[in-house]
């Protein structure tokens, strides 16, 4: 902070109070040091944590005018879409706001992946992440049912009956998850209860997550270590502005879907109100849930003649987010990045490729073929890819790959050899 | 830089599988036909006219049986906030006194019939489902409201039902009491053709053929499924071409202050 701020009476009256504004330089200002090589992958944390806000803000707006009883929901959301200033905006911001919420963090999940930004010593800040993407898809499920509309109930119905599997006390879960028979106004507002809820609870584990990242830092596209202060910048302006801009992208693309495809990413069956007489043809969740759709259906036989195919395809389907919190401890590679890591490189993109496969056929009949093959038969193998790529691969990659070798620096590729005089670099930690 | 366009591509075609992959009715879904409207695109608007036909078209043709309940009749005047079908005040009071509602209880206690006014929604044809159903063999007649966005295709979707009854193949087994329509998912559909050759009269001596009769019929319906669409769209160009300066401008401020470490 130049002297000119921190000088000025009224900031150092309220700074020897409460110690704000030298808590916010050291957080994202020009005391906070930032490795100088992050790429726009890096862009992603930021942009998490601005959808996080902007659904906060529209659910609250949105929740002065839901009505949460089950003769009620459907109509109070068409009120809001006709009647209410500007409700159609709020509505369509809320809905396309939870899909770019979950396209931003399976980016940022997926840069994760690639760059090993879950090693040491930042395992424990990737298992907040993994606690905050099941909050996510919490808090989304719960609010995907609050419209009441034909796939909000069935999807409810489908999910909810899933607890039936586990043993002994699974039909006990259910009667009191449902706080009825089946699902009803009691699972409605206790649905909404909790999804007004969990986001400020999101929100918490976001301040641990990046608590967490301010200690040892952020990792960078090298994978490796800062030496000295020569490898890294201040947060402000360098990666203030960089975020500005990487949001400004973001919004451009969010408002397309707002204002001209508002529906592209929905189901038309939700704008029909609820039927627990009829079942829709093809019951399917939102876009960002298709993968583990698809892992859940993929178990269609008795796994070692004990398991049932129900409970089965729920162990899987949540063990498919659960792998996620040992990933720190089934890679042994003490490289980093992928870009070190040529065959490490080659088995994410399969990887990437699976489970976009998974997504595809998660959207498809259970009974139905693509390319003459049973989309059971795909969804499996894709099934056994995704937890092999964890449980197989790379801990065998740990111990076989041969990495490239690491450059000696975060600073060596920027600074050597760019043919510009040593003084034209920014001083660390302060901008020229 | 490859790889994010690499990337960019990956995600595209996995969309666009999830949207190609996401039709309501999967295993029987009848490709649909599709139209272009004037409300289609960037710029797209409402054409009044066809609005005015289509609400007549509803009044005669479709009232009788389904129910449009989350239109008021005040949103057909030009004065409501999304400029409705143009109608002047006078206009849609004339329209709502064609429908009564049951309002009370009165000062009797007992509930009793009057003539619509603007604040009044569209009232249901049938007091319940049951009545709905028994007076139609059995299916209920849907409510329309929303029904350009209750199903995949949407205004294409219900100009292609309209239009798609026709005798069954030889080789098809009709079910008795439903009729064969070429774009119902199953082909068998508990509606009798509802449009035929001059039907209705318009006021504004468009030929009412069944084909004019239909596109006027979707086009009003997608404004009733969706009376702010106008406004939507308005706001969005406004909005992107904001955000696609600011954004530019962004960009250059990004690149001035990384410019001394480049």
């Amino acid at each position: 902070m130049s002297n000119g701020f921190m000088g000025n009476p009224v900031v150092r009256w309220i700074e020897y109070r409460l110690p704000i504004f030298s808590f916010i330089d050291h957080s994202v200002g020009s005391q906070y040091p930032t490795p100088r090589n992050l790429s726009y992958w890096w862009n992603f944390g930021s942009l998490a944590g601005i959808a996080l806000v902007i659904m906060i803000v529209t659910g609250i707006m949105l929740a002065m005018q839901y009505t949460p009883h089950v003769d009620h929901a459907f109509d109070s959301v068409e009120r809001i879409m006709r009647d209410v200033n500007d409700g159609w905006l709020l509505r369509y911001l809320h809905a396309n706001g939870a899909s770019f919420f979950f396209i931003v963090v399976y980016i940022h999940i997926f840069r994760g992946l690639y760059y090993g930004s879950y090693k040491a010593p930042r395992e424990l800040l990737w298992m907040l992440g993994v606690v905050i993407l099941l909050l996510m898809m919490a808090t989304a499920f719960m609010g995907y049912v609050l419209p009441w509309g034909q796939m909000s109930f069935w999807a409810a119905t489908v999910i909810t009956n899933l607890f039936s599997a586990i043993p002994l006390i699974g039909e006990g879960i259910v009667t009191w998850l449902w706080g009825g028979f089946s699902v009803d106004n009691p699972t409605l507002n206790r649905f909404y209860a909790l999804h007004y809820l969990l986001p400020f609870v999101i929100f918490g584990v976001v301040v641990v997550h990046i608590w967490a990242l301010h200690v040892h830092g952020s990792n960078n596209p090298l994978g490796i270590d800062a030496k000295g202060p020569q490898d890294k910048i201040p947060f402000h302006p360098y990666y203030t502005v960089k975020d500005l801009f990487g949001l400004g992208v973001f919004l451009i693309f969010y408002a397309a879907f707002v204002f001209y495809a508002p529906n592209y990413m929905g189901h038309p069956d939700n704008y029909i109100p609820a039927n627990p007489l009829n079942t829709p043809p093809h019951i399917v969740p939102e876009w960002y849930f298709l993968p583990y759709y698809a892992i859940l259906r993929a178990i269609d036989f008795d796994f070692l003649w004990i398991v049932p195919a129900k409970l089965g395809g729920v162990i899987l389907m949540f063990g498919s987010i659960l792998v996620l919190f040992v990933l720190p401890w089934l890679d042994r590679s003490p490289v980093r990045s992928a870009r070190f890591r040529p065959l490490y490189k080659q088995f994410f993109w399969v990887f990437a490729a699976v489970c976009v496969l998974l997504g595809i056929m998660g959207a498809k009949t259970a009974d139905g073929h693509t390319f003459g093959i049973a989309n059971v038969v795909i969804s499996q193998i894709a099934t056994f890819y995704y937890f092999a790529h964890f449980l197989i691969i790379i801990p065998l990659l740990g111990i076989f790959e041969r990495p490239k070798p690491l450059p000696t620096s975060i600073g060596e590729p920027v600074l050597k050899g760019g043919g510009m005089p040593a003084g034209a670099t920014a001083k660390p930690m302060e901008k020229a | 830089m490859n790889k994010l366009i690499a990337c960019a591509g990956a995600l595209l075609v996995g969309l666009a599988s999830f949207g190609a992959a996401a039709p309501v009715r999967a295993a029987e879904a009848v490709a649909i036909p599709s139209q272009s409207w004037s409300f289609d695109g960037i710029f797209g608007t409402f054409d009044r006219a066809a609005l005015q036909r289509g609400l007549q078209v509803y009044n005669e043709a479709c009232s009788a049986c389904h129910g449009l309940g989350y239109v008021a009749f005040r949103n057909l005047g030009r004065d409501d906030a999304h400029g409705g079908l143009g109608y002047s005040e006078d206009e849609v009071k004339a329209i709502a006194a064609l429908y009564s509602v049951v309002d009370g209880p009165d000062d009797d206690g007992e509930m009793f019939e009057r003539e619509a006014i603007p604040s009044d929604r569209f009232p249901q044809p049938f007091p319940n489902d049951k009545a709905a159903a028994a007076a139609n063999g059995g299916a209920v007649p849907p409510d329309l409201s929303l029904m350009a966005k209750a199903r995949a295709g949407g205004p294409d979707y219900i100009y292609a039902l309209m239009t798609g009854y026709e005798d069954p193949p030889a080789d098809f087994e009709m079910t008795e009491g439903l009729n064969y329509n070429r774009y119902f998912a199953g082909h068998q559909i508990a509606m009798a053709q509802p449009l035929f050759d001059d039907a209705v009269e318009f006021a504004d001596g468009t030929p009412a053929t069944v084909d004019q009769m239909a596109r006027d019929v979707s086009h009003f319906l997608m404004w009733a499924a969706e009376p702010t669409l106008e406004t939507r769209k308005q706001t969005g160009l406004k909005v992107l071409l904001f955000l696609i300066v600011f954004t530019g401008l962004l960009y250059a401020v990004k690149r001035k202050v990384w410019a001394d470490l480049h």
